[in-house]
């Protein structure tokens, strides 16, 4: 009888330890005992975290980490950024010709005029401008690469340099 | 064959083109705007590549834009579908000038017949009545009221570069020509960049029946039957049948000798529809060529067994008729309900919306038409039309009673749409027996 009441006690205590520590399956062998404890699962809750800005082709992901509340700093260092997105549909250049320097390297600081590609569209060279000012953080495309319309090209940290 | 080509369009045609091109092994290339991005046909094309935002001037209608995605598509050729570019001249020069196949007609048949007092003195050259009216253009009130009392009221004021229904008013009397005579000019510059006009008398209570055709670029050229389109409201079309009821083999035959001779004389290469008005004495009269592929092909391509889209990037690839036209027969009846996201107790007012239930018609002797599926948002930037439900029976009185069926199991909701409009019509005595006119829908709802 008392050994009853101390396994009913002990089984008590493994349930308070698996719903403490979210567990869904608990096992204990000690010499001949054993223990097997399932539990089911509710819906744990979710939390998502605001989602990355989108890169081009592919949907805005969300996280989802049970338990965390707010955004994650990579998501937080994300939202200050801006794009630059193609308002033509063409072939992206990265330099005036084969032979020049590209107009921005990651890092370069831009301003709202400044030529920041060449989007060739129906043999005709476009200079696209920046449109804010600020850091180049990433470059979205390659050298040659078809672009359409509102496709990123350029990430950017606002701010003045 | 051609092996790579860009859709010029949205929507239902698009799909529809996308879905000739996979037939024919021919690989599509689709654009979209971004009030299209989440369109499901897209990703049936091989490519899919943004033009511009939402509205169509900036996207659908950008010459440029369209040029570079066929570009950097690495297309043979673009299908303008219908609507948008389709029968825009400077589109078809500039694809000409790119090297880029523009599946239609050439530049120069596309000018003569996209300039409807032009297209009228060709069919008089070639023998076919038209609608009496102006030699060309009328220049002044002065001039028109002359000839209106000349061939008497009521008269009909028409856009030179109109077409497609736009662009026309009926003036009955001497005070209602000086009223709508400098407002028709003003109309037609700013929806035509043309302000011409010229006359016809108004023909009462007329049929709209139009020839199909192919033509290829060595002068042969086939019809394929009449359609009947007599069910317009304000001159859009909703219904259509093919072929027309009232309609007599010999007149049948006739009507469509005039649509090859007027096609063959304007040198016209690729699919197109010649409309006429059928008076009540079974008289026909030229009205103009639609030179382009229209939305109620599906109507031909049901009773004659031909797909006319396949035809198009045929002709397109230079392939030349060996169809003979005695081989084209046609066999039953088919009607298409075109139903669009309007409000019919609105006076038709555009629905735009999320559709959040849809259950499509189907069984013996249903077409579905459609770009839209449960989930998909009407837009308001585009064209309300959102399907085409096409029947085909072996008797009129059979298409009528699948269409009814196929209408009463179709559920599109919350968007309104003129479903409930087209049973209406469908359930009409007179519709029925097939004594209609233009007016028709007018004067009943």
């Amino acid at each position: 009888m008392a050994q009853k009441h101390s396994d009913i006690e002990k089984i008590k205590q493994l349930i308070d330890i698996m719903k403490a520590n979210d567990l869904t399956e608990l096992e204990i062998e000690h010499g001949d005992d054993k223990i097997a404890l399932k539990r089911s699962q509710s819906e744990p809750p979710r939390y998502f975290v605001p989602a990355l800005a989108p890169s081009a082709g592919s949907g805005a992901e969300a996280k989802e980490s049970p338990g965390i509340k707010g955004p994650s700093t990579e998501a937080q260092s994300e939202e200050e950024l801006v794009e630059i997105t193609s308002p033509l549909v063409g072939t992206f250049y990265a330099a005036a010709s084969p032979d020049s320097e590209p107009y921005v390297e990651t890092g370069s600081q831009v301003e709202s005029q400044t030529v920041v590609c060449v989007i060739e569209a129906m043999k005709v060279m476009n200079e696209i401008k920046a449109e804010a000012s600020g850091t180049i953080v990433e470059i979205l495309v390659k050298n040659g690469e078809a672009v359409e319309y509102g496709q990123p090209l350029f990430k950017l940290r606002p701010g003045d340099s | 064959m051609l092996s790579r080509i860009l859709i010029a369009n949205r929507g239902e045609i698009a799909l529809r083109i996308i879905r000739a091109c996979h037939e024919l092994g021919i690989e599509a290339v689709a654009v979209y705007s971004e009030a299209d991005k989440d369109a499901a046909y897209l990703k049936l094309a091989n490519q899919a590549i943004c033009i511009g935002p939402a509205g169509a001037a900036e996207s659908y209608l950008n010459i440029p834009r369209i040029i570079s995605a066929a570009e950097i598509g690495d297309v043979d050729a673009i299908h303008p579908g219908y609507g948008f570019l389709a029968e825009n001249i400077n589109f078809a020069q500039i694809c000409k000038d790119c090297g880029i196949t523009f599946i239609g007609p050439p530049v120069e048949a596309m000018r003569l017949l996209g300039d409807k007092v032009e297209a009228r003195k060709l069919a008089r050259k070639v023998k076919v009545r038209v609608v009496p009216g102006s030699e060309g253009t009328i220049e002044n009130e002065v001039e028109a009221l002359k000839l209106a009392n000349e061939m008497g009221y009521p008269m009909m004021i028409k856009a030179v570069a109109g077409g497609g229904g736009r662009g026309m008013r009926v003036v009955h009397n001497d005070i209602s020509l000086r009223a709508a005579f400098s407002a028709a000019r003003t109309e037609a510059k700013a929806a035509f960049g043309d302000g011409s006009v010229y006359l016809e008398k108004f023909i009462a209570q007329p049929r709209h029946v139009e020839v199909q055709v192919i033509a290829d670029n060595e002068g042969n050229a086939l019809h394929f039957y009449e359609r009947d389109c007599t069910i317009q409201r304000r001159h859009q079309k909703m219904i259509e049948e093919s072929p027309c009821g009232v309609l007599d083999e010999r007149t049948r035959e006739h009507l469509a000798e005039a649509a090859l001779k007027i096609i063959k004389e304007a040198g016209y290469v690729n699919a197109a529809t010649v409309e006429f008005l059928l008076d009540k004495n079974n008289k026909f009269y030229f009205i103009e060529v639609n030179a382009r592929i229209q939305v109620e092909h599906p109507v031909t391509e049901m009773v004659t067994g031909h797909d006319l889209i396949k035809w198009q990037l045929k002709i397109a690839s230079g392939h030349t008729i060996r169809f003979r036209q005695k081989n084209i027969k046609h066999t039953g009846v088919a009607i298409e309900c075109r139903i669009n996201a309007e409000d019919p107790e609105n006076n038709f007012a555009p629905c735009p919306g999320k559709i959040t239930r849809y259950v499509a018609p189907g069984g013996p002797g249903v077409r579905l038409d459609t770009h839209v599926y449960q989930g998909w948002t009407v837009s308001p930037n585009y064209d309300s039309m959102i399907c085409k439900l096409i029947v085909h029976q072996r008797t009129r009185a059979e298409a009528i009673a699948t269409m009814k069926r196929a209408l009463s199991e179709f559920v599109i909701e919350p968007v309104k749409t003129t479903i409930p409009v087209c049973l209406d019509i469908l359930s009409q005595n007179l519709f029925v027996k097939n004594k209609i006119d233009t007016g028709f829908v007018e004067r009943h709802f």
